[in-house]
């Protein structure tokens, strides 16, 4: 019984609200809202194998090396400043100031010195989304408790397994939360970065279909976005649990305690 | 790239040309309307769905379902609605903040301790004097961060709109700089953004600072 209520409030609001969208469309020739029916018939005939392959594999492609080199610079990067007093003084104020630039604004600058390609693209993903990952990494081997490492640092362990078993694990939570940050911001400066000079990718494809008034298609491609960003933080759930499972349990036997 | 004295120097001449603080008033009010609509919808609706479990319940797939959905995608959209006005802006900043905020006031809201809810309940305190006594102190600080990244989140989107859309502002000064060849020009306005994107940080940590003087998490900071 729990079940079948749990099933009916995950998918009662979304159906009222295509109902909703049903009814008001029906009759309607409105020339930017789409029928439902017309919209999937649309998604199906625009999102094809061969669409896939020129447009979205190579946008997605980008987003995973983008979130791959931001994940190690922030990582290696945190865990550095993070462990030294007077570097973290000295490049704090720096980094800041960089994290306080809009991403997008950097686009025209990396432009101008990198080109237009792939190359310009994944810079823009990786600029965006280091920071959240980066200050998150610093601050959690900042926070680190100091017992843990003092115990550490008595029974002689190695700079290696310090690193392994001690700072990556304790900063671990934080880091999580930076990168569920980052994906986001990742996601939308993939599509900036394709509204650019562009001649393929997701991005692209959206504002063309924009600009030639094929409305359907342009929603289609709005949907696609969507997915992806609901894919990917379906993944990274998943991820999230399987890393930080020793900490949630940890969590909860605290607060029952 | 133009030698950093360069970048620097034209930063300082634009302080003294009224089209810089034209484009600076342009962007910090598409900024300020965005995140004023975007915090009273999302407070108001984080507030009314979160203390109802059925509420909570009902919506919370659809949530889950929109908050990833990147603002971006509505670029398009916006701009077929709305041209190049400011709506545009207004409608990405709307969207990718609002979200920030409701799920902070939701968890705040789901944060209330049942002891104090109680105890109100018992001294006979009706629902409204317990949404302002229990729910609202409680949320406070959830939403005062939900504020704060939402300020960082519609700088961003506003420096967006206006560099892909065109509307008016910082981002479209930059994408004219950058179109005609004036990369001194473009540095100066970028290293303007940047400052822009800090002092609103700062003034936002130091609102949330003040808003939240009695509670217990800046109160201990000050002491230490």
């Amino acid at each position: 019984m729990t079940y079948v209520r749990s099933f009916l409030n995950i998918i009662a609001l979304p159906l009222i609200l295509l109902f909703i969208w049903f009814i008001a469309t029906l009759g309607e020739t409105s020339f930017f809202v789409p029928t439902p029916q017309l919209l999937v018939q649309t998604f199906m005939d625009t999102w094809t194998a061969e669409r896939f392959l020129s447009d979205v594999f190579p946008s997605l492609g980008r987003l995973i090396i983008g979130i791959i080199l931001s994940i190690l610079i922030g990582i290696v990067g945190g865990l550095l400043i993070g462990s030294f007093r007077w570097l973290r003084a000295m490049l704090e104020p720096t980094l800041e100031f960089f994290r306080a630039i809009p991403p997008p604004v950097l686009i025209p600058v990396i432009m101008l010195l990198i080109g237009i390609g792939d190359e310009m693209k994944v810079s823009v993903i990786v600029l965006g989304a280091v920071w959240p990952i980066l200050l998150n990494t610093i601050e959690g081997v900042r926070s680190m408790d100091e017992v843990l490492a003092d115990t550490s640092r008595t029974y002689g362990m190695n700079k290696v397994n310090t690193v392994r078993y001690l700072i990556l694990p304790s900063a671990m939570p934080q880091i999580m939360a930076g990168i569920r940050q980052s994906l986001s911001i990742a996601l939308i400066l993939m599509v900036i970065s394709e509204m650019f000079a562009s001649t393929e990718g997701l991005g692209f494809a959206i504002v063309q279909f924009q600009r030639s008034f094929a409305i359907p298609e342009m929603w289609s491609g709005i949907v696609l976005l969507g997915l992806i960003g609901v894919i990917l933080s379906f993944i990274f759930q998943l991820a999230e649990r399987w890393i930080l499972g020793w900490y949630h349990g940890l969590r909860e036997i605290e607060q029952a305690a | 790239m133009p030698p950093a004295s360069d970048a620097i120097g034209g930063m300082i001449t634009n302080f003294g040309l009224t089209d810089f603080w034209v484009a600076i008033y342009d962007t910090m009010r598409a900024w300020a309307m965005g995140m004023l609509i975007a915090v009273v919808l999302a407070t108001v609706l984080g507030f009314i769905i979160g203390s109802s479990t059925f509420l909570r319940r009902f919506t919370n797939s659809t949530i889950e379902f929109m908050r990833p959905v990147p603002s971006v995608a509505l670029i398009p959209l916006a701009v077929l609605l709305f041209g190049v006005g400011i709506e545009s802006s207004l409608m990405l900043i709307v969207y990718a903040c609002f979200w920030q905020v409701l799920i902070q006031v939701l968890y705040g809201v789901a944060d209330v301790d049942s002891v104090a809810m109680n105890t109100a309940r018992s001294y006979g305190l009706g629902p409204f004097a317990r949404m302002r006594h229990v729910t609202f102190p409680t949320a406070l600080p959830y939403v005062m961060t939900g504020i704060r990244l939402a300020a960082a989140v519609a700088l961003i989107l506003a420096v967006t709109a206006q560099l892909i859309i065109g509307t008016p502002g910082l981002g479209a000064e930059i994408s004219r700089a950058q179109s005609g060849g004036n990369y001194v020009s473009m540095y100066a306005l970028v290293l303007a953004t940047g400052l822009l994107g800090v002092l609103i940080n700062l003034g936002m940590r130091m609102i949330e600072r003040k808003v939240l003087s009695w509670h217990s998490s800046v109160r201990t900071e000050v002491a230490a």
